[in-house]
């Protein structure tokens, strides 16, 4: 185990398994019926995109981009991981966040009105 | 039974695609020239220790104040959706109080977690952390007086008045450093300090703590909202 998964192998275990997330998270928004379910597939998409983010700007055996007395000023540039991935995977989290709640609270108006959370039950736009 | 037929060979073929992504994907040996300029430039530019906090606060501070611009419309369309009707007013429904455990711990905790949270975004510039995990941190807090007590309301006016002066401030800091600094955002028209200290890496910690408030308020209200 500790020699399928050394250090070199990293970004290509955390880049399948996002791209195993986000097809999860597709099946789960293309197959089910229950709108609180879709949400959470569409989490699971979420989530995977951000690994696969995170993934990318991985460089091999470097550390995080914070200067301490670990990390000298003067050769951070060869120690450290790439900062702007990281800078946008927070943003991506703080706007899945916000657009999972808004659904969520779409599903419990949909609830209140419906009923019931299948999206079978929502006719106003079917033909 | 043929939705989902179709539906799993699409995601067949697309997982094709992933794979062979995977397969070919090199990874990269050096930092690109833009994320080379911000580590080698950035602490000694904006004076800030934690080099994602200067790429997310200074570098691309536009992005985060429209980050938060989308936070804040998403807080209030939640607000809008889930708002409490005139006819919903007078019933009251009876939960079953919490338990003991609960009731104790939210004395003891909160005053914790709000240290804690306040904690993660002051020292952003300097530490892993920031503005929006204090935040998430403070909002956390007030889940847990909601469990404890599900009858408890935030003050809406303290609330509000956080949220939209801490907004405001995060505009007027970013107006004050085009006027006084280099340009819309820029954190130099504070004293940048001494390296690695609390206060230091002029407006950064300003705008951190300004964002921690609203995103910590905003996050809080929508809990509220969505408990009811």
């Amino acid at each position: 185990m500790s020699q399928l998964i050394n250090a070199t192998s990293l970004p290509f275990v955390v880049l399948a398994a996002g791209f195993l997330v986000i097809l999860i998270g597709l099946w789960g928004m293309l197959t089910r019926r229950n709108i609180i379910q879709i949400i959470i597939g569409f989490s699971l998409t979420d989530t995977g995109v951000h690994m696969l983010m995170v993934a990318v700007g991985y460089l091999n055996g470097r550390t995080a981009p914070i200067l301490d007395a670990a990390v000298d000023r003067a050769s951070a540039a060869s120690v450290v991981v790439d900062p702007i991935p990281s800078a946008l995977v927070l943003t991506a989290i703080v706007i899945g966040l916000g657009i999972t709640a808004l659904m969520l609270s779409y599903a419990i108006q949909i609830h209140k009105k419906n009923g019931s959370l299948s999206i079978d039950d929502c006719s106003e736009l079917k033909g | 039974m043929i939705k989902r037929a179709a539906a799993l060979l699409s995601l067949l073929l697309l997982g094709l695609v992933f794979l062979r992504l995977v397969v070919d994907y090199a990874p990269h040996t050096a930092l690109n020239p833009i994320s080379e300029h911000y580590v080698a430039a950035g602490p000694d530019e904006l004076g800030a220790a934690n080099i994602v906090t200067a790429v997310l606060v200074t570098y691309r501070g536009l992005d985060t104040l429209g980050e938060v611009a989308v936070f804040f419309i998403s807080a209030a369309g939640v607000g809008l959706l889930l708002r409490r009707r005139e006819r919903d007013m007078g019933k009251t429904t009876t939960h079953r109080p919490a338990s003991e455990l609960v009731g104790t711990a939210v004395h003891f905790l909160l005053p914790l977690i709000f240290l804690l949270g306040a904690y993660i975004f002051i020292n952003g510039h300097l530490t892993p952390g920031g503005g929006f995990q204090g935040g998430a941190v403070l909002a956390s807090g007030i889940m847990l007086r909601l469990l404890a007590d599900p009858h408890a309301r935030l003050r809406h006016r303290t609330v509000h008045l956080l949220e939209s002066s801490a907004g405001f401030g995060y505009v007027l800091v970013g107006v004050l450093g085009l006027a006084l600094a280099g340009g819309f955002l820029d954190n130099r028209f504070l004293d940048l300090g001494t390296f690695g200290e609390l206060f230091s890496a002029g407006a950064m910690p300003i705008i951190y703590v300004l964002i921690g408030v609203k995103v910590g308020t905003e996050l809080g209200a929508v809990l509220e909202r969505m408990k009811e």
